[in-house]
C-alpha cells in the first residue's frame, strides 16, 4: 500500500509541477491544488498506513494510527483553502487590471 | 530589570507614544516639549550618581536576556560611561529645546523627527551602558540607522538622501568589521563581557587572533568617528537639520568611536600596533580636517571638517595615552596617562564649544536664510547675542584663553611633546614629526575659527544678498547655546572640579592601573614650550588669516579626480553596475524561470542528499496489504488527475479536480483518518464553488491554447520532482525510527479531556499553532476582500443595483431550505462532538459556511442579507479574539498561556455534562473559519460585474 501511495504521490507531484510550469495562471492554480493533495498523502504515508484504528479513544482498538500527521494535514487543508482563494482572487484581479492570465504577457505589462 | 535598564528603554518606550502625542497636540503645542522630558528626566536621575562615580565606584546590573547563549544585558556604569551618559542626556535636552524653535510645528513632520531622535538617544545610552559585546553591537548599529534616518529627514532633497546613504554605507560597513573583530575577541578571551576581557588582557595579547581582532575593531572605530580616510561621510551628513548635526554629528554619535577605542584601550593598549594606528589615524585626520575646513564656503561644512579634525585630535590623544599600559613603573606610565586625561577633557570641551557653534550656525541659517560665507557678513550688530556665543565657541576651539579649549589644547601639546621627551615604540623621526603636525593643524584650526567669526559677523553687511530681514533669534533658541557657552567659560575657571568628578573615574576605566595619578589642570605653567607653541599658533595664524586671499587659491591646484569623494563615487557606481548586471542575468521577470530555478534546486539538493547520504532504501517488505477497493480508488484518482492535465475546457478541469478531492477524502477514510475525511469533504465542496465563481470572471481557454502545449524541459523537471518525491516517500517508509508515536497521545483524555486525539492536538497540545493558523486564515480572508474591493471604489456601484438573474426554481428553493437546515444541525453536532468523536471547530465552521453558501447560491443576496445580518469579516475577527482570550484567560489562573482544563458541570436537561475550556477555543476556531470562508465566497460572488 505504501509503495502504491508513494507512486501516486510521485505522479501528483509530476503533474502538479508540469501544470505549474505552464503559462496560464489558472493551470498554475490547478497545479498547486494537485501538489497539495500530493503533500497530504505524502505526510500520511510517511506516518505509516493502516497500522491501527482511527485515533479515537472512545473506540476500543488495540492500537491507533498516528494522530500527529492527521493534525498536521487538517491544518494544511484549511490553510490551503485560504491560499487557493487568495491565489484565485489575485489572478482574477490581475486579469481585470491587465487583461491577461498569461504569465509571460503579465511580465510585459509589469515592465511599463 | 533595574532602574538603569529602564533609563535605556525610556526613550524607546516614549518613542512609541510620540506619533500619538503629535496627532493630538499639533498645531497647538510643539511635540518637542513632551519629548524634552525624556533626556531631562534621565539627566536628573544620573546627577545624584556623580559623587558615587567620583569615588571610583561602578554600578553593575545584570538582566538575563538569552542566558543559554551567554548574552545578558549587563548594564555597567563607570566613569567613562558616565561622561557619555551625561553628554547624551544633557546635550540631548538642550538640542531638543533648540529644535522646538528651529523646526516649525506647522510645516515639519515632527513625529518622525522625534521618534528618530529618541531612537538614537536610547541606542546611544544602551551603547555606553552595555558590557556585553553583542548587546553593544546591536546598539552601535542602531545609532547608525537612526543617524541615517535623521540625515535623510528632509528626504525630498536628493542631497539628504545621498548623504544619508553615504553615512550608512560607511558606518555600517565599519560596524560589520567591528562585529567580526568582537567575535574574534570573544574567541580569544572566551567571554562576551568587556570587563572580563579587560581582566584577561595579558592572555588576549598573547593570542594569535589579537592583531586581526584589533584591526577589525579599529575599522569600526574609525568609520564611526570619521577618521581619515573614512571621514568623507561626515561633511555630507550636514544635510540633516542643524539640531541633529549638533547632537549626533558633533557631540555624541561620532564620539561613539572614541568611546569604543577608550573602552578597549585596556585590552589592546600597550601594543605598538594599537599605538601607531590610533595615534597615526588621529594625527592625519586632525591635519586633513583642519586644512580642508579653511577652504569651505558653507558654515556647516566648515564645522563638519572642524569636527573631523577635532575627533582626530581626541583619537590621537587616546593613542598616545595607550602607551601608558606599556610602561611598568608608575612614573613613566603616568606621563602617558596624562594624554588620556587630555583626551577625555577635550572630549567634554569639544562637545560644549562645538555644540554651541552648531547652534549659532543654525540660528544664522534660520534668521538669514543662508549659511554661505560669501553672502554673509556684518551680522554682529544685528545679532549681538549670537555673535558673543560664536566668539566664545570659536576662540575656545582656536585654543585661546579664557576658554576651556585653551586648557585642553595646552594639554594636547604637552602630550605630543612627551613623545620627544620619553620616546616609546621606536618613535624617533615620528616623535618629532607628530608635534610639528599637531602644531600645524592648530594653526589651521586658528584660521578657520577666525573665518567663522569674522567673515560672518564683521565686515560689510550685504542685505541685498540675503532673502530675508535679519534679526536676533528667539530666546528659546539662544538659551541652549548660551548654556553651553557658559560651560565653556566655567570649565576654564574650574577645570579641577571636572577633573575630580569626571576625568579621574573615567581614567580609571581606561588605564586601570593609574589610581595614584593626581590630575591638576591649570592655565599657567610658566614659560614652557607649550606656551611658545600657542603664541606661534596665534602669530602665524593671524598672519595667514590676513593674507587668506593671496594663498587660498592654492586649494584649487588639487586635482578633483583625486579626492576621496571621487573615489567613493566611482566605487558606488561600479558596485551598482556590477550588481545590476548580475541581477539582470537571472531576474528575467518570467514566473516560469523562477519556478524552474526553485524546482531545479529542489531536485539537485534533495536528489544529491539522497544519493550522497545513501538515503534511498527501496524495498517493499514493510507494506500494508492492498485490497481491491483501494486499487479502485487509486485508479479513479489516476483518471481524474490526468483529466485535469489534459482537459480542454475549464469546467472539465475544475470538476475533475473536485472529484480528485473527494477521492482523496475516501482514501482518508480508508486510512483511518475520519477527521481528515470530513474536513476534506467540506473543503472540497467549498473550493469547487470558489473555483467556479472565480472562473466565471476569468477568460475562457482559447482554442489553440486549450490543450496544454508539450514542453520537454518542463516535462523533465516535473518527472525529476516526481521521482525525487517517490524515492523519498518509499525510503521514509523504510527508515522508521520508532514503530508509531500514536501511543504518545493516548493520554489525551487524562490530559486534555478529549477522546479524539487529533482534536486534542489541535486545540490543546498545539493550541498556539492553531491560534496562529486561524489568524493566517483571517489575514487571507481580508486579503481577498481588499484585493477585490481595491480599485472598485465608485466604479460599479451603479451596476451593483442591477437585479441579477437567479434561479426561480421552486423545488430547488424548497430543497435548499431543508438541506441547509440539515447541514446547520449537522455542523453543530460536528462542533460539539468534536472533542470525543470526529469533528471539531474546523469542520464545524466549514460545514456551517457550506450551508450558508448553498443558500446564497439559490436565493439572491438581498434576501439572505435581511435574514442573516452578519458581517462575516467581524465574525472571523471575533473568532480570533475568542481564541486569544481563551489563551489569555489562562493567566488569571496563574498558568501559562493557552492552558486548557476540563471538568464536569451539572446542566438542567443534559444532566452531568463534561465541559472543557478547549470548547471555547474551538468556538473561536469555528467562528474564524466560518467567517473567513464566507468573507471569501461572498466577496467574490458579489463582485460579479
Amino acid at each position: 500500500m505504501e509503495t502504491l501511495m508513494s507512486l501516486l504521490v510521485g505522479l501528483f507531484f509530476t503533474i502538479g509541477t508540469y501544470l505549474i510550469l505552464s503559462k496560464n495562471l489558472l493551470r498554475i492554480i490547478l497545479g498547486t491544488s494537485i501538489i497539495t493533495h500530493g503533500v497530504h498523502l505524502l505526510i500520511l504515508t510517511m506516518g505509516g498506513l493502516k497500522n491501527g484504528g482511527p485515533p479515537l479513544l472512545g473506540e476500543s482498538f488495540a492500537a491507533f494510527t498516528d494522530s500527529l500527521p492527521q493534525a498536521l494535514i487538517l491544518t494544511s487543508i484549511v490553510i490551503n483553502f485560504a491560499v487557493t482563494a487568495l491565489f484565485l482572487v489575485l489572478s482574477y484581479r490581475a486579469y481585470k487590471a491587465l487583461g491577461t492570465v498569461d504569465v509571460e504577457q503579465l511580465r510585459e505589462v509589469d515592465n511599463e | 530589570m533595574s532602574l538603569l535598564h529602564f533609563m535605556i528603554f525610556i526613550p524607546f518606550i516614549f518613542a512609541l507614544f510620540v506619533p500619538m502625542i503629535h496627532k493630538i497636540c499639533t498645531p497647538r503645542i510643539h511635540t518637542g516639549w513632551f519629548v524634552l522630558a525624556v533626556p531631562l528626566g534621565i539627566f536628573l536621575y544620573l546627577l545624584p550618581e556623580i559623587p558615587v562615580i567620583a569615588k571610583g565606584e561602578t554600578i553593575l546590573l545584570e538582566m538575563k536576556w538569552m542566558p543559554s547563549l551567554g548574552i545578558n544585558f549587563t548594564a555597567y556604569l563607570d566613569g567613562l560611561a558616565f561622561i557619555f551618559a551625561l553628554l547624551i542626556t544633557g546635550i540631548g535636552a538642550l538640542v531638543i529645546l533648540y529644535s522646538i524653535f528651529y523646526l516649525s510645528k506647522e510645516k515639519e513632520a515632527l513625529h518622525n523627527f522625534y521618534v528618530y531622535l529618541l531612537l538614537f538617544m536610547g541606542a546611544m545610552l544602551g551603547l555606553v551602558f552595555s558590557d556585553n559585546i553583542f548587546v553593544l553591537y546591536v546598539f552601535w548599529e542602531l545609532t547608525s540607522i537612526s543617524s541615517f534616518l535623521l540625515i535623510a529627514y528632509w528626504y525630498q532633497r536628493k542631497n539628504s538622501r545621498n548623504g544619508a546613504l553615504k553615512a550608512m554605507l560607511i558606518t555600517i560597513a565599519g560596524g560589520l568589521a567591528m562585529l567580526a573583530g568582537l567575535i574574534l575577541l570573544s574567541i580569544a578571551a572566551d567571554t562576551y563581557s568587556i570587563r572580563e576581557m579587560v581582566s584577561m588582557s595579558a592572555e588576549i595579547a598573547a593570542h594569535k587572533l589579537f592583531l586581526p581582532a584589533m584591526i577589525l575593531l579599529l575599522l569600526g572605530v574609525f568609520t564611526k568617528s570619521a577618521q581619515f580616510p573614512f571621514s568623507i561621510w561626515l561633511p555630507d551628513a550636514m544635510e540633516a537639520p542643524t539640531p541633529i548635526s549638533a547632537y549626533l554629528h558633533s557631540a555624541t554619535m561620532v564620539k561613539a568611536g572614541i568611546y569604543l577605542a577608550a573602552r578597549f584601550t585596556p585590552v589592546f593598549g600597550g601594543s605598538a600596533v594599537w599605538f601607531w594606528l590610533v595615534t597615526g589615524a588621529g594625527i592625519i585626520t586632525l591635519l586633513y580636517g583642519s586644512i580642508n575646513a579653511v577652504q569651505q564656503k558653507d558654515l556647516k561644512a566648515l564645522l563638519a571638517f572642524s569636527t573631523v579634525s577635532q575627533l582626530g585630535l581626541i583619537m590621537s590623544l587616546l593613542g598616545i595615552g595607550s602607551a601608558a599600559l606599556y610602561f611598568e613603573t608608575e612614573n613613566e606610565s603616568s606621563v602617558y596617562a596624562f594624554a588620556v586625561v587630555a583626551a577625555l577633557f577635550h572630549l567634554i570641551n569639544h562637545s560644549t564649544f562645538k555644540g554651541s557653534l552648531f547652534m549659532v550656525v543654525g540660528i544664522i541659517d534660520h534668521e538669514a536664510g543662508t549659511r554661505d560665507l560669501r553672502r554673509l557678513g556684518g551680522l554682529a550688530a544685528l545679532m549681538p547675542v549670537s555673535f558673543t556665543i560664536a566668539v566664545i565657541g570659536s576662540f575656545s576651539m582656536a585654543g585661546l584663553p579664557p576658554f576651556n579649549g585653551f586648557l585642553s589644547k595646552e594639554m594636547f601639546f604637552t602630550s605630543v611633546l612627551t613623545l620627544i621627551e620619553q620616546p616609546v615604540f621606536g618613535a624617533k623621526v615620528l616623535a618629532v614629526l607628530i608635534p610639528i603636525a599637531a602644531w600645524a593643524a592648530s594653526v589651521f584650526t586658528f584660521i578657520y575659527c577666525m573665518i567663522l567669526v569674522f567673515k560672518t559677523f564683521t565686515g560689510k553687511a550685504n542685505p541685498e544678498k540675503l532673502k530675508q530681514q535679519v534679526h536676533e533669534a528667539p530666546i528659546g533658541m539662544l538659551l541652549p547655546p548660551m548654556v553651553l557657552a557658559l560651560l565653556v567659560i566655567g570649565i576654564f575657571f574650574f577645570p579641577n572640579a571636572v577633573a575630580d568628578y569626571f576625568l579621574k573615574p573615567a581614567l580609571a576605566a581606561i588605564i586601570p592601573g593609574q589610581t595614584g595619578l593626581t590630575i591638576k589642570i591649570s592655565p599657567w605653567h610658566g614659560w614652557n614650550t607649550e606656551v611658545f607653541m600657542t603664541l606661534g599658533v596665534i602669530g602665524i595664524g593671524v598672519l595667514l588669516y590676513r593674507s587668506l586671499k593671496k594663498w587660498q587659491p592654492v586649494y584649487q591646484l588639487y586635482p578633483k579626480g583625486l579626492t576621496l569623494n571621487h573615489f567613493y563615487q566611482l566605487f558606488i557606481q561600479g558596485m551598482e553596475g556590477i550588481s545590476r548586471k548580475i541581477t539582470k542575468r537571472y531576474m528575467t521577470g518570467f514566473v516560469h524561470d523562477y519556478l524552474v530555478y526553485i524546482f531545479f534546486t529542489f531536485i539537485l539538493v534533495l536528489g544529491a542528499a539522497i544519493w550522497l547520504l545513501n538515503g534511498a532504501s527501496i524495498h517493499f517488505s514493510k507494506n500494508a496489504p492492498v485490497n481491491g477497493y483501494e486499487i479502485g480508488i487509486v485508479a479513479g484518482m489516476l483518471m481524474t488527475v490526468l483529466t485535469v492535465l489534459l482537459a480542454t475546457s475549464r469546467l472539465t478541469a475544475i470538476i475533475a479536480l473536485g472529484a480528485l478531492g473527494f477521492l482523496v477524502s475516501l482514501l482518508f477514510v480508508v486510512f483511518r483518518a475520519p477527521d481528515l475525511a470530513l474536513t476534506q469533504l467540506v473543503v472540497e465542496t467549498v473550493t469547487t464553488v470558489l473555483y467556479l465563481l472565480c472562473f466565471y470572471h476569468l477568460p475562457k481557454w482559447c482554442r489553440e491554447k486549450s490543450r496544454i502545449s508539450f514542453q520537454l524541459t518542463n516535462l523533465l523537471i516535473s518527472l525529476g520532482v516526481g521521482t525525487v518525491f517517490t524515492i523519498m516517500a518509499i525510503s521514509a517508509n523504510n527508515h522508521r525510527f520508532t514503530e508509531t508515536i500514536s501511543s504518545f497521545f493516548e493520554d489525551s483524555y487524562t490530559l486534555a479531556g478529549a477522546k479524539n486525539m487529533v482534536n486534542a492536538i489541535l486545540v490543546d497540545f498545539r493550541g498556539l499553532d492553531t491560534m496562529l493558523e486561524i489568524l493566517v486564515l483571517c489575514i487571507a480572508g481580508l486579503g481577498v476582500f481588499t484585493l477585490v474591493q481595491l480599485g472598485e471604489k465608485g466604479q460599479n456601484t451603479a451596476r451593483k443595483a442591477e437585479v441579477r438573474e437567479k434561479s426561480n426554481d421552486v423545488i430547488l428553493k424548497t430543497v435548499t431550505k431543508a438541506a441547509s437546515i440539515i447541514i446547520f444541525t449537522f455542523s453543530i453536532y460536528l462542533f460539539f462532538g468534536g472533542h470525543h468523536n470526529p469533528g471539531g471547530g474546523f469542520v464545524g465552521g466549514l460545514s456551517c459556511a457550506a450551508g450558508l453558501i448553498l443558500l446564497y447560491l439559490t436565493f439572491d443576496h438581498e434576501t439572505i442579507r435581511e435574514n442573516v445580518p452578519i458581517d462575516f469579516k467581524k465574525l472571523a475577527a471575533a473568532g480570533v479574539l475568542i481564541a486569544v482570550m481563551t489563551g489569555v484567560s489562562s493567566f488569571l489562573f496563574q498558568v501559562p498561556f493557552l492552558s486548557q482544563t476540563f471538568g464536569h458541570v451539572e446542566l438542567p436537561i443534559f444532566g452531568d455534562t463534561e465541559l472543557a475550556t478547549a470548547l471555547f477555543f474551538d468556538l473561536g476556531v469555528a467562528l474564524a473559519v466560518a467567517g473567513t470562508a464566507m468573507t471569501i465566497i461572498l466577496t467574490i460572488s458579489e463582485d460579479e460585474s
